[in-house]
């Protein structure tokens, strides 16, 4: 079998995420030999009631996110054909693309104190609208990235449900309460574990949001104190104490999720085009198309509210300004870069995985090297980005001039923070492709570059294509390594838009934010028309 | 019960077309409690046909009438119509006896009676005992016997068959034809089925409606069809697959040489 080149792929990547973790590892064990007494005396009250607080806040907001989202998802399954079905979905993959600080300017705008709704309030007559800072702006925050996200998720694993069972529900007559427990909750049921936890994930490690909209220690998570202990206070040995318990965290959260979803299995079926026969009652149909109309209220409204404030900016100066050129050069340089990494740890996981799989044959069990291929995208979300940033930047202290590693820490960090996201879009695709190809390939002797090309590559290429924009953007919008080693000298637009917030340049933020904004939805719809152009 | 006998169907007029997919038009009559073999090349709209009838996909124009009412403009349920797929008839994680009972509540909702129905389709089937396993703990020829149980308990007037035994092996695909000619035996419903397998039609089908490019290019006794009498463009279909509907095992290309005797 030709298992050797895919596998040694596959090893490699995993060789160079373990050397990045590592190194990371090795900046905290040095912090806790320097200051092992000052470790200890870090785990205070303080430390757990931020501890506390970001458990809480990942929870309220998976479950806001996920529970709307499995009768959004519904929803849209039972309305194959609604008008603006297909925008509708578009938008709510901008979040995804959208980076975290351009939609926490957009929540600001909004619901903030001198924001739309404030405005729309006093026009009434209302006066004394509070604002959104807090846990309140966190939560609104997290549902508008997550909600979305979820839904689509849920949504695809309701379109996994085979045409045929669609319309055997419709011949056999099943409303919407029958259709749900028989069809679609099985569907949902099986997708569940892995959306949620996901969702829980990406909550429990935000950054961004809780940095711009927490507001103050009252609602302060882990990563956002470890930010604070290294960029402000100095203080490596608190650092330390805080990324212990953010990684043992989640890690007790990835494992707990690992149990409840180990029945999951990746679904290999192609895409069905959504033409299936539902049977709804008009009740259902108006419930479902006012559960629609009210989430895509609350996704547009921070994305219209973005737009509206950057244009209120003054945007030729901004554009003129030598700090804002050299910004977005050096953002569209590194996250250029750093996608590309990504893709390639992605694709040697997946076909390292896959190869595997096949060599040991359906009825042994996994090794611990194939399972490593498999969580090795989970293991990323286990130590957050800032956490390997943290330990880099200790252990980089040492080595001289901290902010010099800037660029390289950026890409290294962003392609690892964006390989889950890739290797989600890459993965069913080549497993499928494999599936029907490999024994194919085995007979004719098509193998290495030869079979990268010719077989592989068409089927890839639209959700490689996806993939990239996906890291692109989300490397583009990213504010947290770059949080930690930014410095006048390497600048990129979020590291320059917090400046500018921080400064109370709002206006200055708001077209900064639109101009970032803009750059990652191009992005993602470029490469969205090219994977789909033949 | 007796169950209602088969119901007449016409196409009248039908067209359609799938977004980005070639135009169908349709005309046909069947007659009531009769056996129709739906035959033609891949892509000549067998399950588009069977599509529109179940209400699956509606017409652009055109009228279907099932018996005497019209249905064209009527949801799957609401239609005389079962229909059997060629996979993925059983939800998976209901139990043969549920799947059945779908049959006869779309909601589950079964009495007494109900549930004896069940039972005795399943029984009637030949699964007898296996009221109780779910569908991954089935054969392939398992998983179709409750798929017709669940038609037996809906007793409808047409049965639409998409190629329900094409994935089955020949000696499972026999007994599922005679399985099928039983029930229609007892039942007398009208039943379309669409296969590419001239025997299927020899064994079971009075005629055969045979499409080329969306539309019906000829009807007719299928006796007649598969000995070669029909169209020239279904004997061409047919290839040497020709066969003596009188003796149906005997694959007699050449009716003149087959008569030569030493």
């Amino acid at each position: 079998m030709p298992v050797g080149g895919r596998a040694a792929a596959g090893a490699t990547a995993l060789a160079g995420l373990a050397a990045l973790i590592g190194g990371a590892g090795l900046g905290l064990a040095y912090a806790a030999a320097d200051d092992w007494g000052g470790a200890l005396d870090a785990f205070d009250p303080y430390l757990l009631r931020v501890a506390r607080f970001t458990l809480w806040q990942a929870l309220l907001s998976t479950l806001l996110s996920v529970l709307p989202a499995l009768f959004v998802a519904r929803a849209l399954a039972r309305h194959p054909r609604l008008p603006g079905r297909a925008l509708i979905l578009q938008l709510f993959a901008v979040p995804l693309a959208l980076p975290a600080i351009v939609a926490a300017l957009g929540v600001l705008a909004l619901y903030g104190r001198a924001g739309f709704l404030a405005e729309l309030l006093e026009g009434l007559g209302r006066t004394g609208w509070p604002g959104i800072y807090g846990l309140a702006g966190i939560l609104v925050a997290h549902v508008f990235f997550n909600l979305p996200l979820a839904t689509r998720l849920l949504l695809e694993s309701l379109e996994s449900v085979p045409n045929d069972q669609w319309r055997l529900a419709a011949q056999l007559g099943m409303g919407g309460r029958a259709s749900f427990r028989f069809v679609e909750w099985p569907a949902l049921r099986a997708a569940l574990p892995g959306v949620a936890g996901l969702v829980f994930m990406l909550c429990a490690t935000s950054f961004t949001i809780v940095l711009t909209l927490g507001g103050g220690p009252r609602a302060t998570t882990l990563e956002v104190a470890i930010y604070q202990a290294l960029r402000f206070d100095f203080d490596p040995a608190r650092a330390l104490a805080l990324t212990l318990v953010q990684v043992a965290l989640t890690a007790v959260v990835v494992l707990a999720l690992a149990r409840l979803g180990a029945a999951m299995t990746g679904d290999a079926s192609l895409p069905v085009a959504p033409r299936r026969p539902v049977t709804r009652r008009p009740a259902e149909s108006a419930a479902n198309l006012a559960l629609i109309a009210a989430a895509l209220v609350f996704v547009a409204g921070p994305m219209a509210a973005t737009v509206l404030a950057g244009l209120g900016a003054d945007l030729m100066r901004l554009a003129g300004e030598a700090a804002v050129r050299r910004a977005t050069a050096t953002s569209l340089v590194l996250s250029a870069l750093a996608a590309a990494l990504c893709l390639v740890l992605a694709f040697a996981l997946v076909a390292a995985r896959r190869a595997l799989e096949l060599a040991r044959g359906p009825l042994a069990a996994p090794t611990l090297f194939e399972r490593a291929t498999d969580a090795g995208a989970g293991l990323v979300l286990v130590v957050p980005p800032l956490v390997i940033g943290a330990g880099w930047f200790i252990l980089l202290r040492e080595a001289g001039d901290v902010f010099a590693f800037a660029p390289v820490m950026v890409v290294t960090v962003n392609a690892a923070m964006a390989m889950p996201f890739a290797v989600r879009a890459i993965r069913p695709a080549y497993d499928a492709a494999s599936a029907r190809h490999e024994r194919l390939c085995l007979s004719l002797g098509i193998a290495g570059w030869t079979r990268l090309r010719l077989i592989d590559w068409p089927s890839l290429r639209r959700p490689m294509a996806m993939a990239y924009a996906f890291a692109m953007a989300l490397s583009l919008g990213d504010l947290g390594v770059i949080a930690l080693f930014g410095s006048d000298a390497v600048e990129t637009l979020p590291y320059l838009l917090l400046a500018r917030m921080a400064s109370y340049r709002t206006a200055d933020a708001a077209g900064l934010a639109l101009l970032l904004g803009m750059l990652c939805l191009a992005l993602m719809i470029v490469s969205d028309r090219l994977a789909r152009a033949r | 019960m007796t169950g209602p006998a088969g119901a007449a169907i016409r196409l009248d007029a039908v067209r359609f077309a799938y977004p980005g997919g070639a135009p169908v038009r349709f005309d046909a009559a069947v007659e009531a409690a009769e056996i129709v073999a739906v035959m033609g090349p891949s892509g000549a709209g067998k399950s588009t046909l069977l599509a529109l009838i179940a209400g699956f996909e509606t017409p652009a124009s055109g009228r279907i009438l099932i018996g005497d009412s019209d249905v064209t403009g009527l949801p799957p349920a609401r239609r005389p119509v079962s229909m059997v797929f060629q996979e993925n008839n059983l939800f998976a994680h209901l139990d043969v006896a549920a799947n059945v009972g779908l049959g006869r509540s779309p909601a589950l909702r079964l009495d007494a009676a109900d549930r004896q129905a069940v039972a005795g389709a399943i029984e009637r089937v030949g699964l007898a005992g296996k009221a109780a396993r779910l569908p991954q703990a089935l054969s392939g020829g398992e998983r179709q016997r409750v798929a017709l149980a669940r038609v037996l308990v809906r007793d409808r007037p047409v049965l639409l068959l998409d190629e329900p035994f094409a994935s089955l092996g020949p000696a499972l695909r026999q007994e599922m034809l005679a399985l099928v000619a039983e029930l229609h035996a007892e039942r007398r419903m009208t039943v379309l089925m669409a296969t590419h397998q001239p025997e299927d039609a020899a064994r079971l089908a009075g005629s055969i409606l045979f499409l080329a490019d969306g539309t019906v290019a000829g009807t007719g006794a299928a006796a007649t069809f598969l000995s070669g009498g029909g169209p020239q463009a279904f004997s061409r279909y047919l290839g040497d697959r020709r066969i003596d509907v009188a003796r149906p095992r005997e694959n007699d290309r050449d009716h003149g040489i087959a008569r030569k005797t030493p």
